[in-house]
């Protein structure tokens, strides 16, 4: 059984990587005091869900998803999964500026209360 | 062979994520070590075969969030960004390795990493590699998706980042005055 789970692991080390990287972004969002710190976990999460979506769309000897002759009729099977990347392109925008409007809060609260620590914050706040 | 490349490459990400966060200990290294996490994800897409994603990730990804984590560095105090390591709360030593365990134990409903019979490749996807060219006489097709098929989803995209600009814009008028 456990032979059988770690065989299926190294199948799958996009996975691997995937959940390292995301468990790490919520370990670092959760346990770090300094607002800045949060928003890098919090990138890092982004990135991994990306990730996680392109390796999926990754298929074994395919080339870009470019056509190669556009005379000829389209073999899919040469070519990767288009379909994850145009979700991911949108992902990777709207992520960048979620993060740009949260960089501006943090910017705004070291302005009002002189720190970007959370508990220095809570102790002004009282 | 490829195996190993693979692993190596996923090692490397996962060392430079580690950097980034664990390893360094001011905000700026911090923040240029992500910078460079960035533009190694975009090699790694490029080689995955997703060189439009690698792109946008190299100047959004890369370029535009190292500037703005930068310009917010830089617009607030260094002596705040020292590193402090306070003993973690209970919810992170109990429950982020048990969330850990759940979705490794599923590991084995999802697809084998590259294989071409996997369900998100042989359902819908060879439509739109078989009739984008018919359909939008663009031979990139995730530039024929992205713009004609989906085209008001990129559209909305827009007023989503036109948003964000604004809000970000008003927060920081706000704060200066």
């Amino acid at each position: 059984m456990m032979f059988e789970l770690i065989g299926d692991w190294l199948q799958r080390p996009n996975y691997i990587a995937f959940v390292l990287l995301f468990l790490w972004g919520i370990y670092i969002m959760v346990t770090r005091y300094n607002l800045v710190k949060k928003l890098i976990g919090m990138y890092l999460m982004q990135t991994s869900v990306i990730f996680f979506l392109v390796t999926l769309s990754a298929k074994r000897d395919a080339t870009v998803p470019i056509l190669l002759s556009t005379t000829e009729a389209v073999q899919p099977e040469i070519y990767t999964n288009p379909l994850p990347h145009v979700l991911t392109l949108t992902a990777i925008v709207v992520g960048v500026a979620t993060l740009g409007v949260s960089l501006a809060l943090a910017d705004a609260i070291y302005k009002k209360y002189g720190s970007l620590d959370e508990e220095e914050i809570l102790k002004r706040l009282e | 062979m490829t195996y190993f490349v693979n692993i190596t490459l996923l090692f490397l990400l996962v060392l430079t994520a580690a950097s980034a966060t664990f390893l360094v200990k001011e905000l700026i290294s911090s923040v240029i070590i992500l910078g460079s996490y960035s533009f190694f994800l975009a090699i790694v897409w490029a080689w995955l075969g997703a060189v439009d994603v690698a792109f946008v990730e190299a100047v959004i990804g890369a370029g535009l969030a190292t500037v703005l984590f930068l310009v917010t560095l830089f617009d607030t105090a260094p002596k705040d960004t020292r590193l402090r390591r306070p003993p973690p709360p209970l919810a992170g030593v109990i429950g982020l390795p048990l969330l850990g365990f759940l979705l490794l134990f599923v590991a084995n409903d999802l697809p084998p990493f590259g294989d071409p019979a996997s369900p998100a490749h042989v359902h819908i996807s060879p439509v739109y590699l078989q009739q984008s060219y018919a359909d939008t006489l663009t031979p990139n097709v995730v530039a024929s998706v992205l713009m004609d098929y989906r085209a008001f989803d990129t559209l909305i995209e827009t007023v989503v980042i036109f948003t964000a600009g604004i809000a970000c814009a008003l927060l920081l008028k706000e704060s200066g005055s």
